[in-house]
């Protein structure tokens, strides 16, 4: 009987803690002013809940139970160490005094400010990231190094210096005034798309995707959403699910690259593209449409056209447009010449592609080569599309897409 | 806290500006020194001589080497410094962002180390 009731409660601790946590510990690094004692903090209640709990009962707000149990803990912990003498008694009463009335608002105000403090852009961006992922979704230091194929230590090393930078250089721990929020929320979507990519074209190694590195960045996304709706925040949550909708469809069972036009659509999932279309629709709506919102504009055509020939390549080609005015880059430029070569023919298209690489800023960048030999070889032009795939491929790291790249060589050589 | 505001800026291009830009600079300078003593975060302040102007200092093994100029070349020099009190690192941002410097050159923000007296 007893042990029924200790499983019972360890359940639900368990529960609790995967869903409240996160919440817990941005209100602890609030009232304390310091990460690694809010995490000292966090386990140190936990464990009391384990103990307690099976005796006490589960208490009505188990939330502000914790929250207040860890602050308790954490004066224990100060006043234990020599990290507090006589002199420091004063900061140690701030703390006792600290104790709020806590609201839903307030607690929400708290994972905001976590999520801008941890993307502050005075930390690196590599910080900026390893901060996000083990403060704000959680995850383990390790957990962290594996999905970046960064040893462990290095990434601890990376995190330990973020917090003491946050702590010596004077990081506030506030959500940015409304004249910074536009710079501020720009470094936060950064740090989630980074997240996204990391997990959605894997830079290196063998798989093409690592999925779960994605699905952090649509929580957090999601999160960001809920907590602060800019049209920026909703444009790239859309853009995330609209990617992440069309991932089965990108590869083979073998893990090979599957071009856009040969892909099976019905494979995409359909919940994740309303979900992002409808998104999408919302951030356009606000009539302050940045980048976010209209790279999730072009996806969204893509995910709703039933091919590649009835796709809405005019449109295509506008929003590219605007892209290129909110945001110039030669990236984008080479984007833009794709659609047009979709809209008005691979001559068209290659002449523009020429154009960019000429500037000479894409001319290590594998994309821009490889567009180059698909438009050759469409054109029947087989010497200059091999010379473009094999340039292609002295820049090309992933694994699978050097496999398609060595199958379109081959192709093209049976032909010469 | 305390922060250093080190003001870097590219001498030469500052040295070819006519007459009256390089006074409307200055009074920019002075309004925005003002301000920051009327709000109470100004704690000192110096503009420093060109960086031709600069010597290097090293001790070893007992043995002093003078050498000149500065250690790197850049293409931004130091040239002058605010030393300011802000709430935070944000506050301080939003101070050295006001510096005339910060549209031409770099400011470089660093908390200045405490120590409490004993």
């Amino acid at each position: 009987m007893q042990n029924d009731v200790e499983a019972h409660v360890r359940d639900k601790v368990d529960a609790i803690y995967r869903s409240d946590s996160r919440r817990v510990l941005a209100t602890l690094i609030r009232l304390l002013g310091d990460f690694d004692l809010a995490e000292e903090a966090l386990h140190d209640a936990f464990a009391a809940a384990v103990e307690r709990w099976p005796e006490d009962g589960v208490p009505r707000n188990p939330r502000t139970w914790l929250v207040s149990t860890g602050r308790f803990k954490a004066i224990d912990r100060l006043r234990r160490s020599s990290r507090f003498d006589s002199a420091d008694g004063a900061a140690l009463e701030r703390f006792v005094q600290d104790e709020d009335p806590e609201t839903d608002d307030g607690v929400e105000d708290d994972r905001l400010r976590l999520i801008f403090t941890c993307c502050h852009p005075a930390l690196s961006a590599d910080a900026q990231i390893a901060l996000t992922l083990r403060e704000v979704c959680g995850l383990t230091t390790e957990e962290v190094a594996r999905a970046f194929l960064t040893p462990a230590p290095t990434l601890a090393q990376r995190i330990v210096r973020a917090k003491s930078k946050i702590r010596d250089a004077g990081i506030p721990y506030e959500i940015p005034s409304l004249s910074d929020l536009p710079d501020r929320l720009d470094s936060v979507l950064h740090v989630i798309y980074l997240v996204f990519n990391e997990g959605y074209l894997a830079s290196a190694g063998p798989e093409l995707t690592r999925e779960s590195l994605s699905a952090e960045a649509i929580r957090l996304g999601r999160l960001l959403v809920e907590l602060l709706p800019e049209p920026e925040a909703i444009g790239l949550l859309a853009l995330m699910l609209l990617h992440e909708a069309r991932r089965v469809g990108r590869t083979s069972s073998l893990g090979d690259v599957i071009l856009l036009e040969d892909q099976d659509r019905s494979l995409w999932n359909r919940e994740e593209i309303h979900e992002g279309v409808t998104l999408v629709e919302r951030a356009l709506t606000s009539r302050r449409i940045g980048p976010y919102s209209l790279q999730a504009a072009i996806a969204a055509v893509h995910a709703e056209a039933p091919d590649t020939a009835s796709t809405d390549w005019a449109q295509i080609v506008a929003l590219y447009d605007l892209l290129l005015k909110a945001e110039p880059s030669a990236v984008i430029e080479l984007n833009r010449a794709a659609a047009i070569a979709m809209r008005d023919g691979p001559a068209a298209g290659l002449k523009l592609i020429d154009k960019i690489l000429a500037m000479g800023d894409l001319e290590d960048y594998y994309p821009a080569h490889a567009a180059r030999g698909e438009l050759c070889r469409r054109l029947g032009r087989v010497g200059d599309a091999m010379a473009a795939y094999k340039r292609t491929l002295e820049l090309v790291t992933q694994e699978p897409e050097r496999r398609f790249l060595e199958r379109r060589l081959m192709e093209l050589d049976s032909r010469r | 806290m305390k922060y250093l505001c080190l003001i870097y800026d590219n001498e030469s291009e500052w040295l070819k500006f006519p007459k009256e830009v390089q006074d409307k600079y200055m009074g920019e300078y002075t309004a925005f020194g003002d301000s920051i003593k009327k709000s109470g975060q100004y704690v000192g302040a110096n503009q420093l001589q060109p960086s031709h102007t600069a010597t290097v200092v090293r001790a070893r093994n007992g043995k002093v080497s003078t050498t000149d100029g500065p250690f790197v070349e850049t293409k931004e020099q130091l040239g002058g410094y605010y030393l300011i009190d802000a709430k935070d690192l944000n506050d301080a941002i939003q101070v050295a962002s006001r510096i005339p410097s910060a549209r031409f050159g770099a400011i470089e923000v660093r908390p200045v180390v405490e120590r409490t007296s004993a």
